[in-house]
């Protein structure tokens, strides 16, 4: 059966003789052998399943290492990338692609005739420990098909966790799937042990939901969500009080949802993404671009491009929401519901909102400084320092750092040169487009208004 | 014009400094020994690398500058870059004559350009972080050779020492031939003979006995996590650099 590996350590060799210690060797390093092909396949199937989910962030968490025990957690790092550009920081795995659920757009959706593999509890461990020293991951990811029942599963992946922070004294990153419906009990469980826990909301709202995962319940995400922020919060106040109080998902929470699987535009994608940062203080909303892997009516077909400008375009929207002080309704709004994909949504919102510039770039404050085209958090912070000094010109802003040929459209500085004529937004977008190399430019085309 | 010429130290370039204030000079450049072209109606001046005199301009550095900005000299220092000596000299003189703290002044040519030089260090030193790539011997030391592209080496103890607190541990900079070693207690400079850090040969040949299985292991999760209807090589290899390739064991 699946779920039972060789256990070799079980195979007791007698002292006594030689001669029998040699033949046992020699069936022992042939069922090595045959356990690293089996853990290779196993490898090979349960991440192939994983990789789906986006999230590889390892950062966010300050766990220190502890008594000389192995790693730390702290602000995260990508150790390597996969041809496609993705970072790889987590050793990402599913427990078991056995599931008993049927979600139309998950290749481990029960229907579907794929090969099955579990790991068992101590192969999860022996990988993540060995990877962890030779410095190839920050830590584990570690999800599940949902096998038998809720708790049954989230009990196995907590069982993980708990043998790697209490038997391998093990500080590493460790992200954790909360399985829906799983009892409050095991998620507090899981939240000792673990840096940041995890429940994909799949589809942005629950209409989409209902569509592709007739199985799943939104509600039933939610509510490991709710007792988890509760939780977090509390113990937050509790380590204030007591630093010696554990540590309880000193990373938070995430989710992800798939984006152009369902008809849902990106108003509603935003907002729902909003919705959740402000009542339940995720720390990341991801957003997947729909990876055509099944043919279901009820699916864009299999040859359908993944929709990578538009999921870029949703990661530069939450940044502007999370990092440059935008309201989601600034971004996206009932008279513009989409986002744009040949312009980025800043530029976007300044060429809508031409009446707030140009702005002095020696005397704005930070916040407004931070809504120019062409200046990042970095350089609008640098600039703040800077100008304390002298006021600053545009050789001196290009060296710090600002995108001059977007920013000059909407800026004034100590310089006599600046952009007199009154252009239109639409003018604007022209010329930037048109000297711009958008790895985009290419292939774009706009959203169409109509699903 | 006069011509400083220092042994390429941290101290002899505070030394230097020092010496710059003593003879009141005004227009200096500052080279290493060996990087020196002459040229006519110049006078030139050996510095000879003195630690008490470092030690009086790092003290005044310290009152001229935070914690952190007296850091940056240093790792400018150790990007050993050519010709930056006048940039990193031009940084102190601009800290000493202000009467302010200047460190976030980057409207400033000599700020700014430290700041550059800092940000690839601190670059470099990141990918170190990331890249490493440790094989396990038979005396269950974890080995890594590295090739980085700046001197980075002082900057990843206190990373891998934190990290990798219950292994034996060394990584070599098989291009500047030293490297750290961790015994468990402390980490010091080491230095071997060039041609055994050089053979790849020699160190599979010391694999402890599950290396392989592992570096084997990895491949294929490298592999398998792979979404082959999102390739995108140029994003790929800006994240990666080939030339850091031969020693990830992914990518061998």
């Amino acid at each position: 059966m699946a779920l039972n590996a060789f256990k070799t350590s079980n195979i007791l060799i007698p002292q006594s003789s030689t001669y029998y210690q040699n033949k046992l060797l020699i069936i022992l390093v042939f069922l090595i052998d045959m356990n690293v092909d089996r853990i290779t396949e196993k490898l090979n199937i349960l991440a192939d399943a994983a990789k789906y989910d986006v999230s590889c962030a390892s950062s966010g968490s300050k766990r220190k290492n502890e008594n000389k025990g192995l790693g730390n957690a702290s602000n995260g790092i990508c150790h390597s990338y996969t041809e496609d550009g993705r970072c790889v920081s987590l050793l990402k795995i599913l427990l078991t692609n056995h599931c008993i659920f049927d979600c139309a757009y998950c290749v481990s959706r029960k229907s579907n005739d794929i090969k099955r593999a579990a790991f068992t509890v101590q192969e999860v461990v022996d990988l993540t420990i060995n990877f962890y020293r030779r410095n190839y991951i920050e830590g584990l990811f570690l999800s599940s098909g949902i096998f038998k029942d809720a708790d049954y599963t989230m009990e196995r992946l907590v069982m993980i966790a708990k043998k790697l922070r209490t038997e391998n004294n093990f500080n590493g990153y460790i992200h954790l799937k909360s399985i829906p419906g799983a009892s409050d009990e095991l998620m507090r469980e899981a939240g000792l042990y673990a840096d940041r826990l995890s429940v994909n909301l799949e589809m942005p709202t629950e209409a989409g939901l209902k569509l592709l995962a007739p199985d799943k319940n939104r509600q039933d995400m939610i509510d490991p969500m709710t007792f988890l922020n509760k939780e977090i919060i509390q113990r937050t106040e509790e380590k204030k009080l007591f630093k010696k109080a554990p540590m309880f998902a000193p990373a938070g929470q995430s989710t992800q949802v798939i984006i152009g699987a369902t008809p849902e535009n990106d108003q509603q994608i935003l907002n729902t993404a909003n919705h959740f940062y402000k009542n339940f203080n995720l720390k990341r909303v991801y957003y997947s671009g729909y990876v055509p892997v099944l043919a279901d009516k009820r699916l864009p077909g299999l040859n359908t491009a993944v929709p990578m400008v538009r999921e870029n375009r949703l990661y530069q929207a939450d940044w502007l929401m999370r990092f440059y002080g935008f309201k989601v309704n600034e971004i996206v709004n009932n008279q513009q519901p989409l986002l744009d994909l040949d312009i980025d949504p800043k530029l976007g919102w300044a060429i809508r909102n031409m009446q707030a510039f140009p702005i002095d770039i020696n005397k704005a404050d930070l916040q407004l400084i931070l809504r120019v085209p062409g200046i990042g958090v970095q350089s609008a912070q640098k600039i703040v320092s800077a100008r304390k000094f002298a006021r600053l010109n545009w050789d001196q802003l290009k060296k710090i750092g600002v995108a001059i040929n977007r920013a000059k459209y909407f800026i004034t500085c100590k310089s006599n040169d600046f952009e007199r004529r009154d252009l239109t937004g639409t003018k604007i977008k022209q010329f930037i487009l048109a000297e711009s190399q958008s790895k985009y430019l290419k292939n774009v085309q706009n959203q169409l208004s109509i699903f | 014009m006069t011509r400083l010429i220092y042994d390429g130290t941290f101290e002899g370039l505070l030394t230097a400094v020092f010496e710059v204030y003593d003879r009141k000079l005004i227009q200096v450049n500052l080279q290493k020994n060996g990087n020196a072209n002459s040229a006519m109606f110049e006078d030139v001046l050996q510095i000879i690398t003195d630690d008490i005199r470092a030690n009086r301009v790092l003290k005044g550095l310290n009152q001229k500058l935070s914690a952190n900005g007296v850091q940056r000299i240093y790792i400018a220092h150790l990007s050993e870059m050519e010709n930056e000596e006048n940039n990193i000299l031009g940084y102190i003189r601009y800290a000493f004559d202000s009467k302010q703290n200047i460190e976030d002044n980057y409207g400033n040519k000599y700020v700014l350009r430290i700041s550059e030089i800092v940000r690839m260090m601190r670059r470099e030193k990141h990918r170190m972080e990331a890249f490493i790539r440790f094989q396990k011997l038979k005396d269950e030391t974890y080995y890594a050779g590295i090739e980085p592209d700046f001197n980075v080496l002082p900057l990843l103890i206190k990373h891998f020492k934190s990290r990798y607190a219950d292994q034996k541990w060394m990584i070599y900079d098989i291009k500047r031939n030293y490297g750290l070693y961790y015994d468990l207690h402390d980490v010091e400079f080491v230095s071997m003979e060039f041609s055994s850090v050089n053979s790849p040969g020699k160190v599979v040949a010391a694999f402890g006995e599950d290396e392989e299985t592992y570096q084997h292991l990895w491949k294929n999760y490298f592999k398998s996590v792979d979404i082959a209807s999102r390739k995108n090589t140029k994003l790929h290899v800006r994240h990666i650099p080939k030339r850091y390739w031969k020693h990830l064991t992914e990518k061998i």
